[in-house]
């Protein structure tokens, strides 16, 4: 059991997963739940955060996750600033620590990171005095995709505790597997991940979780089926030896998903490689893909952690 | 007439002959004159000055034969100047330095460079490595006969490892020749490449790209081979593995021409302390895990593991205050290599001779240098310190130009005292 959720969130900052308790999440994903709601009334702006400032800080190109925190900023009434530093302005010569000092002299409210570098986001939120969430930093953590992906599963399949949630394909390279491992185990969920042996880091199994390496054992009963972008982008040096023999292995296709339970929902967090890790049509079949679901949770949970992580600075805890 | 100096009151250590008796020690300009337990039992003679050591331990200054110099090329990391000070403040009478600065020290003109500034600073005794191959870029071997003529003590890449087997094999060869050893740094590169930190469950929860113990391990076998093939003689830094310690051990007892050091953070810490992202635990190699400390300590006990050196790697804030991946190697060890070293002796792993042999006759032999030993005729290059006293780490009271120590606040016991190099006090603890 995993018990009712926290009266009050205990943390200055959304720097990962790992390290919030069952009680922590509920909190966000209970008050998140209640924003689902509000965006989809007619009007959705709301004040809570009336003349408090959010900046994107975004170190890494991203368009959905960026987006969908200025929407969750707008929404709760907060004046929201993106500001992307490309490589080439860091390479100009500001540290991560310079920034930190710039942006502390701006008297922001929240600040959303996302950086290439695992622990950059950690370190920055040293060195500022406002709450700092993390929108990813490097391979380590995406706290806030696992908080939407667990809403989804929850609003979906009504728990989380005691599900089989298959985490399938780039393990090695990714936040989001990291994230959603943390808190699935946090929450009673029991998660496999699966994919070739060089997309597997070592010894993740100490994280939480068994390690299969077919779709076929992977797939087993699971009642949730979560694809991962192969990220090329990241990848130094070979990791597969071409794109066509890993969608035969373990691309996300209706055989593979047969052995899964019969209601198994399926979820990527985007941007989709169709062809890649996942067939079109299952990516589009309404009664099984959650993918469009995560959007729109998203920004839910992002207006959740932005209520809560203010709370302080305006008194409302 | 010479300066004479009696350092009367002493204990007297010196491992090369297990010496470990209260005595006194006499110099003579440069040279240690006499010494042992009855010397000046009737008084010391007029004419020579007296320095009361008080009880406390008299043994050969320390010889760290791993020590980057970042001069010439990055002068704010590191002077010739400022590790001579940190050295002396360490009770470290000799240093070896590595050719990894900017040039790569590959030619005579490097070597010259380097003493002569040393020579200008005049604090300890700077000895030099020069790289093994032109510009450390592992492709073409050096002029090691030349450069073994200008000074050069021994042959390495220094932070790089010589990567190509085609290479190493021809420079263990050819330096064999001149009766020069090689230095390798055990990482296979194709390996490594990338890697931040030790590769297993911490690196893989902190999303940081793994080196694997492996890396280290191809690599000491594939060159043991070729000493075996060559006749040639090696010296592997930096040993972090029970495996290594285990190939190294029954390398010994074949009779092959190896040896090997680690340095102090490899017994001291894991990876563990990485902690969050703690760049100034991000060393070459990695921090590994608990077996492997425990391993390393072994190697010592037993003597597989030759000496300990403090692979002094001064990083600025520049290269450290940065993003885990982004920040460089490597830590500052010079102020804390005799604590450190002492701690093995404190915690009853080795004992007190054991452990200053580690930094003292064990290096210089391997390298065939003049120091590390208490003897008459021998160069008075000497520490006097306290073996007990307890004090808590505190890098900004280094004099090393960089700040990067990994073992800021560790309590720790023992601290310098004196520092005398070719008879002359160099350092002295205040008060």
């Amino acid at each position: 059991m995993t018990g009712p959720a926290a009266t009050r969130f205990p943390h200055r900052h959304l720097l990962g997963i790992e390290g919030l308790t069952a009680g922590e999440i509920s909190l966000v994903l209970d008050l998140a739940d209640g924003y689902v709601e509000h965006n989809r009334k007619p009007v959705v702006k709301e004040s809570l955060l009336h003349g408090r400032t959010v900046m994107n800080l975004f170190f890494e190109n991203s368009t959905r996750t960026r987006t969908s925190f200025e929407l969750a900023g707008k929404r709760l009434g907060a004046d929201v600033i993106n500001m992307s530093v490309d490589a080439s302005s860091v390479k100009k010569g500001e540290t991560l620590i310079d920034t930190a000092a710039t942006l502390n002299a701006m008297h922001v409210d929240a600040l959303v990171v996302r950086h290439s570098e695992s622990g950059a986001v950690k370190l920055l939120s040293d060195k500022v005095n406002c709450a700092v969430i993390n929108a990813g930093d490097g391979n380590h953590e995406h706290p806030t995709q696992a908080l939407l992906d667990a809403l989804a599963i929850r609003r979906r399949l009504g728990r989380l505790e005691g599900l089989i949630v298959a985490i399938c394909g780039d393990i090695l390279h990714s936040r989001v597997a990291r994230s959603n491992i943390h808190l699935l185990n946090a929450m009673g969920a029991r998660v496999r991940v699966v994919g070739p042996p060089t997309l597997v880091p070592s010894a993740i199994e100490r994280l939480g979780c068994e390690v299969h390496h077919t779709m076929l054992s992977g797939l087993k009963d699971a009642d949730v089926v979560m694809m991962l972008r192969l990220q090329n982008e990241r990848m130094s040096g070979q990791y597969v030896p071409s794109t066509r023999e890993y969608f035969y292995f373990y691309g996300l296709d209706y055989e593979k998903l047969a052995v899964a339970k019969p209601d198994a929902v399926i979820m990527h967090p985007g941007p989709m490689n169709r062809g890649v890790e996942i067939d079109s049509e299952v990516a589009d079949d309404l009664k099984r893909s959650m993918i469009l679901d995560q959007v729109e949770l998203g920004v839910a949970v992002r207006m959740a952690v932005l209520d809560i992580l203010t709370r302080d600075r305006r008194g409302a805890n | 007439m010479s300066t004479r100096v009696a350092y009367v009151n002493a204990r007297l250590l010196d491992p090369a002959t297990g010496l470990d008796a209260p005595g006194a020690l006499l110099t003579d300009g440069t040279r240690i004159a006499d010494l042992g337990p009855r010397l000046f039992n009737d008084g010391v003679p007029e004419g020579i000055e007296v320095v009361d050591v008080r009880g406390q331990c008299l043994a050969p200054g320390l010889v760290d034969m791993r020590v980057m110099v970042a001069e010439p090329g990055n002068e704010q990391k590191e002077t010739i100047k400022s590790v001579s000070r940190a050295a002396a403040a360490g009770g470290v009478t000799s240093i070896v330095c590595l050719p990894n600065t900017n040039p790569v020290r590959d030619d005579v003109s490097g070597l010259e460079f380097l003493a002569r500034r040393a020579r200008e600073v005049r604090l300890v005794k700077v000895f030099a490595y020069a790289a093994a191959t032109r510009g450390a870029q592992g492709s073409e071997i050096t002029e090691m006969g030349l450069l073994s003529r200008a000074g050069a003590v021994a042959f390495t890449d220094g932070i790089r490892a010589i990567e190509s087997a085609k290479v190493m094999r021809r420079a263990l060869s050819y330096a064999n020749g001149f009766g020069k050893l090689i230095i390798q740094h055990p990482e296979e590169p194709s390996l490594a490449s990338g890697g931040m930190m030790n590769a297993g469950e911490i690196a893989t929860r902190l999303g940081l790209t793994g080196i694997p113990r492996e890396a280290e391990i191809i690599m000491i076998e594939r060159d043991l081979r070729l000493v075996e093939l060559t006749g040639g003689r090696l010296h592997f830094a930096h040993v972090t593995t029970s495996e290594s310690v285990d190939i190294i051990r029954r390398a010994k007892a074949r009779g092959l021409a190896v040896t090997c050091d680690t340095a102090p953070h490899y017994v001291a810490l894991t990876e563990t302390d990485v902690g969050e992202y703690r760049t100034f635990a991000k060393v070459s190699p990695p921090l590994r895990g608990e077996m492997d400390r425990r391993a390393v300590v072994e190697g010592l006990a037993d003597g597989t593991i030759d000496a300990i050196a403090s692979d002094h790697i001064p990083q600025d804030q520049d290269y450290k205050r940065l993003p885990f991946g982004q920040a460089e190697f490597g830590v500052i060890g010079l102020e804390t290599l005799l604590p450190l070293t002492l701690e093995l002796a404190h915690k009853k792993k080795l004992t007190l001779l054991q452990a200053l042999a580690c930094v003292t006759c064990k290096p210089a032999d391997i390298l065939d240098l003049p120091a590390g030993r208490l003897a008459k005729g021998a160069s008075a290059d000497l520490v006097v310190f306290d073996a007990e006293v307890p004090w808590t780490v505190d890098p900004s009271t280094f004099k090393s130009k960089s700040k990067n120590s990994p073992f800021e606040d560790r309590p720790v016991q023992g601290r310098p005292l004196r520092t005398v190099v070719d008879g002359r006090t160099v350092w002295q603890a205040e008060g």
